[in-house]
C-alpha cells in the first residue's frame, strides 16, 4: 500500500518544476545558450551524470510504501482479489493503527500492511537491511570485530572473535576470502563493463541517428572526443559509476563492504539511504524559500520606496540572527511540540519526515536573505530598462509587467542560487546533526553517521569505517555539486566569464 | 561622519526590536512555559503543581504581555516579555535555567572565544592571501588548474572531518599536543595550536578561491594594463597595484565578521573542549536551555549588526569613492 510522505510530495513537484523549467527554459534563448555552454563543458558532464547517479537512489528511496505481511492463514489471501483488496484498504489501515500499540500482533485477517514504512530502495536492498550483525565488524570481515565468548563443540568456552552471522558465510574457509573477492569483484565488473557497452551502443545508434552517419563514424567521433559535447567523458565516467556499482553490489550480497555498526547495521546501506536526506536538504530548502524570495525581492526592487523598506528591514532583522542559533531555537521548539503532541504522530518515520521538512524550512529561512537581495538589486536596475518603462507607460499593469519581462530576467539567479547553495546545504546538515539539531536521530543520515562513529574514534583499533563510508559519499556528492555550480556560474554569469 | 554614524545606529534599533519580538515569539508563544516546563522536567505525567512551582523558580509564572492584576506601570513590567525580552537591551541576560548568571558566565568565556578566534582569522587569511596571490601570479598554468581542484575539493570536506582528522593524526597519532582541554595562562598555548590549525585548514579552499576572484578581477582592470604598459614588471604590479586593490574586499569581508569572533567557533570549541562562547551556546541547546539560547541569539544579533556599521564605516576609509549617504 503506497505511502506519500510529505517530502516526497514535494520532490516530485521539485521535479515537475524542474522537468516545466527545462521545457521553458529549452525554448528561452537567453536560459538555454548558458546551459548548452554546461553541457559543452567536460567538468560539467561529468558532475552532471554522478549527480544524476545520487538523484537516482534518492528517487528511489523516496516512493514509499507499507510492505504487505504474509497473512498466516494463507487461504484468506488466496481468495481476496485485487479489487477487494482495494476496498478493504481502509479496513486494513485500521487494524494496522490498532497493531500499533501491540507491534509483532498476529493478524486474523486477509491482506494486512506492516506498520512499517519502507521505500522501493528499501526493498531492492532488503538483503542488506535484513542481514543484521550483532555489532561492529570490519569491512569484509568473516569474524566479528570485538571478542566474545564462543561455545565449542565439546562444551568449553573460548574468548575469541565469533563468525558473522552474514557477513562471508558462504565461505567455508576464511582465508580464501581473498580470491572470492577477487572473482567476484571482477565478475561485478564484467557485468558493469557489459551493460556499460549496451548503453553506449544504444546511445552511439541514436546519435548516429540524429547526426545521419554511420554507427561506425558517429563512434569513432566521440572516441576521439570531436563531438560538440563531450559524450566521451559523459561515458567514462558513466563506465567508472556502474563498474563501481555493480563490484559494489556483487559483493555486498555476501559481505559488509564498508563494514557494521554499532548495532551491526550495514554501513553501506546506511550511507544509501542516507543519500536521500541530503539530496532533500540541498534542494527542498531551496525550492521552499523560492517564493517568498522571489515574491518579496522583486517587489522590493520594482516598487522601491515603503515597499522596498518594509522588506528590506524584514531580511536584515532575520539575517542578523546566527544562522546556526535561530536553527537551534525553532528545532527545540519543534521538539518541545513534539513531546508534547506525540500522539498526532503515527510513526516515527513520519515524525522524522516532519522533523526534515521542518529543517528545510528553517534553513530556508536562513538562506534566503541573500537570493532575495540578489533579485531585489537585479530588478532595481530592470525597472529602469527601456523595455519596461515602454510597457508601463502603454499602460500595462504592474503584475503583467513582473510577470512578463522582470521575472524572466532574474530566472537566471534564481538558478544559479539553487545550484550555488546545494553543496553548501549538504555540508551544515552534517554539522547540524554533530549539534543535536538536525534530522531526527532515528533518520539515516552522514550527520548522523558521523556523530555516532564520532564516539568509536577512541576504541582501539579504531572503528573508522562508519566515518570513511560518510566522507566518501558526501564528499564525491558535495564534490560533484561544487565542481557544477561553477560550470553554472562561468556560463551564467558573463562578467566573470570575462575575468577568467 | 558622526551624523551618519548616529544615524546607522538608530536604525539598528528597530532591527533589535524585531530580533526580540522573532525570539520572544519563538520562545514562549509558539510553545507556552507550560509546555517547556513539561519538557524540562521530562515526564508525560507532570503535576500542575510541579509545572507551577518550575515556573515560578525560573520566573516564567507571569502573564506573556499584559498583566491585569499588577496595577499601574505594573501592567507592562510585571511580564515576562519584559522580563525576559525588553532587559536583553540593557545588556541584562537574567538566570540560565540551571541558576547561572547569563551575563557573568559570557564575560568569563569570551576570552577563550577570542584567543581561538584571533590567530585563526589572522593566520588563515595571511596564508589565503598570499595563496591566492601565488595562484594569480601563475594563472593559466597547471599550477592554476591543479590549485583550484585542490581548493575546490578542500571545499567538499565537511568542517567535520577536518576536526576528526586533525584530531586523530596530530594528537592521537603523533602526540604533538594534547587532543582538547584547556588551562589558564600561557599553558593553554599548547590547547590553542590544534584548534586553531584546524580552523584554518577548514578555512583555506572557501577563502582562497574566493580572494582569487578578487584579484582576477583586478587584474583586468584599465590601471593594471597602464602599469603594464609604462614597463612594470609583473611582480610589481601584483604587489604594488593589483594586492592593493583587492584588500579593499578582502578587508571589508573581515571586518564584518570581526565582531561576531566573539560568538566564537561552535563545532571546533566543543570539540576541543574550549571553554568558549561557542561550546557554551552548544552546551545550551544540548541542555535545551532557552534563557542561554535566547541570550546568544539576541548578542549574535547585535554583533552581527555592529559588524554590518563597521563595513560601512570602513568601505569610506579604505575607499575614498564611496561616499556616506
Amino acid at each position: 500500500m503506497p505511502i506519500i510522505l510529505i517530502t516526497d510530495t514535494l520532490i516530485f513537484l521539485l521535479i515537475a518544476v524542474g522537468i516545466g523549467f527545462g521545457v521553458y527554459a529549452a525554448r528561452h534563448e537567453h536560459l538555454r545558450g548558458p546551459w548548452l555552454q554546461v553541457g559543452r563543458s567536460s567538468v560539467g558532464v561529468a558532475a552532471l551524470v554522478v549527480i544524476l547517479f545520487y538523484v537516482g537512489i534518492g528517487l528511489l528511496d523516496s516512493l514509499h510504501f507499507h510492505p504487505r505481511i504474509e497473512p498466516v492463514v494463507p487461504v484468506a489471501a488466496l481468495t481476496s482479489t485485487p479489487t477487494q483488496a482495494d476496498a478493504e484498504v481502509d479496513a486494513a489501515e485500521q487494524t494496522a493503527t490498532a497493531r500499533a500499540q501491540q507491534i509483532n500482533g498476529r493478524d486474523e485477517d486477509a491482506p494486512t500492511y506492516s506498520t512499517q514504512i519502507i521505500s522501493v530502495l528499501d526493498l531492492w536492498l532488503s538483503g542488506l537491511r535484513e542481514r543484521q550483525e550483532k555489532t561492529f565488524s570490519a569491512p569484509f570481515a568473516t569474524q566479528l570485530f570485538v571478542k566474545e565468548a564462543i561455545e565449542q563443540p565439546d562444551g568449553s568456552v573460548v574468548r575469541g572473535y565469533p563468525r558473522l552471522e552474514h557477513g562471508g558465510t558462504h565461505l567455508g574457509d576464511p582465508s580464501r576470502r581473498g580470491v572470492d573477492i577477487a572473482l567476484r569483484g571482477l565478475f561485478g565488473m564484467l557485468t558493469g563493463l557489459i551493460v556499460w557497452v549496451a548503453l553506449m551502443a544504444i546511445l552511439i545508434a541514436v546519435l548516429a541517428l540524429r547526426w545521419r552517419q554511420s554507427f561506425n563514424e558517429s563512434a569513432q567521433a566521440i572516441w576521439r572526443g570531436e563531438t560538440e559535447f563531450p559524450w566521451r567523458v559523459g561515458l567514462i565516467t558513466l563506465a567508472l559509476m556502474l563498474v563501481l556499482s555493480f563490484v559494489a553490489a556483487e559483493l555486498a550480497a555476501k559481505y559488509h563492504i564498508l563494514g557494521t555498526d554499532k548495532v551491526g547495521e550495514d554501513v553501506f546501506y546506511q550511507s544509501l539511504k542516507s543519500i536521500r536526506t541530503g539530496l532533500v536538504i540541498g534542494t527542498l530548502t531551496t525550492l521552499v524559500m523560492l517564493p517568498a524570495a522571489v515574491i518579496l525581492g522583486i517587489m522590493a526592487g520594482y516598487f522601491g520606496g515603503r515597499t522596498d523598506d518594509v522588506i528590506q528591514y524584514l531580511y536584515t532583522t532575520l539575517n542578523s540572527i546566527p544562522g546556526v542559533l535561530l536553527i537551534a531555537a525553532a528545532i527545540l521548539m519543534l521538539q518541545v511540540y513534539m513531546t508534547n503532541h506525540a500522539d498526532q504522530f503515527q510513526s516515527l518515520v513520519e515524525r522524522a519526515d516532519l522533523r526534515l521538512l521542518f529543517l528545510c524550512i528553517i534553513l530556508g529561512v536562513t538562506s534566503w536573505t541573500g537570493l532575495c537581495r540578489l533579485l531585489r538589486g537585479e530588478s532595481l536596475k530592470l525597472r529602469e530598462a527601456d523595455y519596461v518603462q515602454a510597457a508601463r507607460s502603454l499602460g500595462v499593469r504592474h503584475s503583467t509587467v513582473i510577470s512578463r519581462h522582470i521575472l524572466p530576467n532574474v530566472l537566471h539567479i534564481v538558478m544559479i542560487t539553487l545550484v550555488l547553495d546545494f553543496s553548501g546545504l549538504v555540508l551544515a546538515e552534517a554539522v547540524l546533526s554533530y549539534v543535536n539539531i538536525g534530522v531526527d536521530p532515528t533518520m539515516n543520515s552522514w550527520g548522523n553517521m558521523i556523530n555516532s562513529a564520532r564516539l568509536e574514534l577512541a576504541r582501539d583499533p579504531v572503528v573508522w569505517w562508519s566515518l570513511a563510508a560518510a566522507f566518501m559519499f558526501m564528499f564525491t556528492l558535495v564534490l560533484a555539486a561544487n565542481l557544477l555550480a561553477d560550470v553554472v556560474r562561468d556560463a551564467f554569469d558573463p562578467r566573470l566569464r570575462s575575468a577568467t | 561622519m558622526s551624523a551618519y554614524i548616529l544615524r546607522r545606529l538608530l536604525y539598528a534599533i528597530p532591527i533589535l526590536i524585531g530580533v526580540n519580538l522573532i525570539t520572544f515569539l519563538l520562545f514562549f508563544v509558539v510553545n507556552s512555559p507550560d509546555d517547556m516546563a513539561r519538557m524540562q522536567l521530562g515526564d508525560k505525567r507532570v503535576t500542575q503543581e510541579a509545572i507551577d512551582t518550575w515556573k515560578a523558580e525560573h520566573g516564567y509564572d507571569k502573564p506573556l504581555l499584559f498583566n491585569a492584576d499588577a496595577g499601574g506601570l505594573g501592567t507592562v513590567t510585571e511580564t515576562i516579555f519584559f522580563d525576559k525580552s525588553l532587559k536583553l537591551f540593557a545588556f541584562d541576560f537574567g538566570q540560565s535555567d540551571s541558576g547561572r548568571d547569563i551575563g557573568f558566565d559570557i564575560r568569563q568565556r569570551m576570552w577563550p572565544s577570542l584567543a581561538i578566534a584571533i590567530p585563526t582569522l589572522l593566520v588563515g587569511l595571511a596564508i589565503s592571501v598570499s595563496y591566492a596571490l601565488m595562484i594569480v601570479f601563475f594563472r593559466a598554468t597547471y599550477i592554476d588548474f591543479g590549485s583550484v581542484v585542490l581548493l575546490v575539493a578542500m571545499m567538499s570536506i565537511s568542517g567535520l572531518f577536518y576536526i576528526i582528522g586533525g584530531q586523530f593524526l596530530i594528537g592521537k597519532l603523533f602526540h604533538l599536543v594534547p587532543i582538547s582541554g584547556y588551562d589558564t595562562g600561557l599553558e593553554a598555548l599548547k590547547f590553542l595550536i590544534l584548534p586553531v590549525v584546524v580552523g584554518v585548514v577548514a578555512g583555506i579552499g572557501s577563502s582562497t578561491r574566493l580572494y582569487r576572484t578578487f584579484f582576477l578581477e583586478e587584474i583586468n582592470r584599465d590601471y593594471v594594463r597602464t602599469a603594464r604598459a609604462k614597463g612594470l614588471r609583473e611582480r610589481v604590479v601584483l604587489f604594488r597595484h593589483v594586492l592593493r586593490n583587492a584588500l579593499i574586499p578582502i578587508l571589508t569581508g573581515v571586518v564584518a565578521v570581526l565582531p561576531l569572533l566573539f560568538m566564537g567557533a561552535l563545532i571546533i570549541e566543543s570539540f576541543f573542549g574550549v571553554p568558549g562562547l561557542g561550546s557554551y551556546t552548544i552546551d545550551a541547546i544540548n541542555r535545551q536551555d532557552f534563557s542561554i539560547v535566547r541570550a546568544m541569539v539576541f548578542l549574535g544579533s547585535v554583533l552581527y549588526i555592529i559588524g554590518l556599521l563597521m563595513t560601512d564605516i570602513s568601505y569610506t576609509l579604505v575607499d575614498p569613492r564611496v561616499r556616506l549617504s
